[in-house]
């Protein structure tokens, strides 16, 4: 598999804080990645260093194999931070024209990005009059101007409407279905949880966690039991079934924590078997949520 | 190189701000030649004074570029606030991120100076010749290319100070606060000057062999104010003198001074930047 980014024992201090710090991980092309982390987590600081707009302190980044030099790989690489960054008086056409001049490429594709993010009869406004959320888009139909090799979003939804987040999450999702590699920090679980197949976890500049999505825990799961009869009842009785680990009770709903794989219907057949009718069973995955609290938490 | 002049291009052609600076520049240069029909006509005194030999090759030459550089300060705004303005609109990191170098952003806005400064000497050299053409009592080719130094100095002058110019907005990041800084700078300037020249009261000549090398300075020491000059050239005019006094020459170490001064402006803005974590 070609590797597009790889960082290694990557540091950033400013002062006293140690923002980055002893970062390495790989990106591969075709999967989607994303950096997870509370605010202020180093996530900004180290796609800053990736994208030459931020001086590491030590360690290395290199891109495509550091076959060539970072200016002229972000050539090849579509980037979106935090906030839209246009020239106010310039129209939508002519920044996007201003970023070929950069890149290097032909301008024959302007109109065509405007298209997918449903900019093109804005194409001559000014970009200072754009809502916030038109101003993403037109990052993104800037970030999407070379076909990228690699997008990297930065927060893409923050300080959007619903709306506005439905469209960028609509976007990028249709980006990533046509196979591009994208890299997304973000805070924002559910976006992350949607989107990646593969996450970074950092907290406080270190890494917690790298891997696939769906293999962030060795836990099996839960499931949700609800019962008219006596609650006690069934707790005592659930107590013990073999594979249940915890059982912990939620209002009138008891959650029993797995440690085997367990399906919904031997619970059901074992609970009906000893006298117990179930009004209520649902089996759940962890969500990543709880995953990233339990990962992020664990240091305190 | 082209490329990075086209994209100075496309930004500077879409503010609204520097293309009027810039107009009223090229108009205020323009506007030099209007001094050719200033007349006086009062009773008994008349008084051209496109006939009093301002005109004159080689005389214009300098008087020319002379007057010419008090309008640099409407380019210098350009640059400050087109460099400036990048950060305050943080396109410098769009730019960066987009895959532009650092040496790169610095390289355009030189070339951009350049460009400015270029087209400037051009301009006041078109003019100064027509002008010349129109008003000169010597029009022989000899006398015209007499004194075309002057048009070096020129350049230098202008890509010095728009170099301090562009330095002032990496540094500062504000094109108002650059502004002011620039100010801050002459008149810091003016008083070490005064400063030097009073402590070496009785001796003007080691005063001026240190204050030659202030930036600002060693611009405005280029080209000499040309009035003393003026009945210099009347009367050599008038005596069919052929040598003419010299001391308002262009000294090739003074352009040297500067030069070296653009080159550490624009070293210090690559420096600055890199240092920078944006």
């Amino acid at each position: 598999m070609k590797t597009i980014l790889s960082l290694k024992n990557l540091n950033k201090k400013y002062g006293k804080v140690h923002a980055v710090n002893n970062l390495s991980f790989k990106i591969q092309k075709g999967n989607v990645y994303g950096i997870l982390g509370p605010n202020g987590s180093g996530k900004s600081t180290t796609l800053g260093i990736i994208l030459n707009v931020v001086n590491k302190t030590s360690g290395e980044f290199s891109w495509f194999n550091g076959t060539i030099s970072t200016h002229n790989a972000l050539k090849k690489v579509g980037a979106i931070i935090e906030s839209p960054n246009f020239y106010p008086n310039m129209s939508a056409y002519e920044n996007l024209r201003l970023v070929c001049k950069i890149k290097e490429i032909s301008t024959h594709k302007i109109d065509e990005k405007l298209e997918i993010v449903g900019l093109l009869n804005r194409k001559n406004s000014n970009f200072k009059t754009f809502s916030l959320g038109m101003k993403q888009r037109l990052a993104i139909a800037s970030a999407l101007l070379n076909d990228p090799e690699i997008l990297i979003l930065d927060e893409p939804t923050n300080g959007l409407d619903p709306q506005g987040i439905h469209q960028i999450r609509e976007i990028i999702i249709q980006i990533a279905n046509n196979g591009t590699t994208i890299l997304l920090a973000s805070h924002l679980l559910d976006e992350v949880e949607k989107v990646c197949s593969h996450v970074v976890i950092i907290r406080d500049g270190i890494k917690l966690y790298e891997g696939k999505t769906d293999e962030m825990t060795a836990s099996f799961g839960f499931i949700d039991i609800k019962t008219e009869q006596n609650q006690e009842k069934l707790i005592e009785l659930l107590l013990t079934f073999k594979g249940i680990k915890t059982l912990t009770k939620k209002g009138d709903i008891i959650v029993a924590s797995l440690s085997n794989e367990i399906s919904t219907t031997e619970i059901n057949k074992f609970c009906f078997k000893n006298d117990i009718v179930l009004s209520h069973i649902v089996k759940r995955k962890p969500s990543l949520e709880s995953q990233f609290l339990t990962l992020t938490n664990h240091l305190n | 190189m082209f490329r990075l002049l086209q994209i100075e291009f496309i930004k500077l052609k879409n503010s609204k701000g520097s293309k009027l600076l810039i107009i009223i520049y090229f108009l205020l240069l323009t506007s030099i030649s209007l001094i050719a029909a200033i007349k006086f006509d009062i009773g008994q005194i008349k008084f051209y004074l496109a006939e009093q030999g301002i005109f004159n090759f080689p005389y214009i030459w300098h008087f020319n570029t002379f007057m010419a550089a008090f309008f640099k300060l409407f380019l210098v705004l350009v640059i400050v606030s087109m460099t400036a303005n990048e950060y305050s609109n943080r396109t410098i990191k769009q730019n960066l991120i987009d895959g532009l170098s650092k040496k790169e952003f610095i390289l355009s806005k030189f070339y951009m100076v350049f460009t400015f400064a270029l087209i400037s000497t051009l301009f006041i050299f078109v003019i100064s010749l027509i002008l010349g053409l129109m008003y000169s009592d010597f029009k022989e080719l000899s006398i015209i290319i007499l004194d075309l130094e002057y048009m070096v100095a020129y350049f230098v002058k202008l890509l010095g100070f728009f170099s301090f110019g562009l330095f002032l907005g990496i540094l500062i990041k504000r094109a108002a606060f650059a502004i002011a800084a620039m100010f801050v700078w002459f008149v810091m300037e003016s008083i070490s000057l005064g400063l030097l020249k009073w402590k070496f009261n009785n001796d003007p000549e080691k005063a001026e062999n240190i204050i030659q090398f202030f930036p600002l300075y060693s611009m405005s020491n280029l080209i000499e104010q040309p009035f003393g000059r003026l009945k210099a050239v009347k009367a050599a005019a008038n005596q069919l003198k052929t040598t003419i006094e010299y001391d308002y020459a262009i000294h090739w170490h003074e352009i040297a001074i500067v030069l070296v001064w653009t080159f550490l402006f624009t070293f210090f803005s690559y420096k600055l930047l890199q240092k920078r974590d944006l």
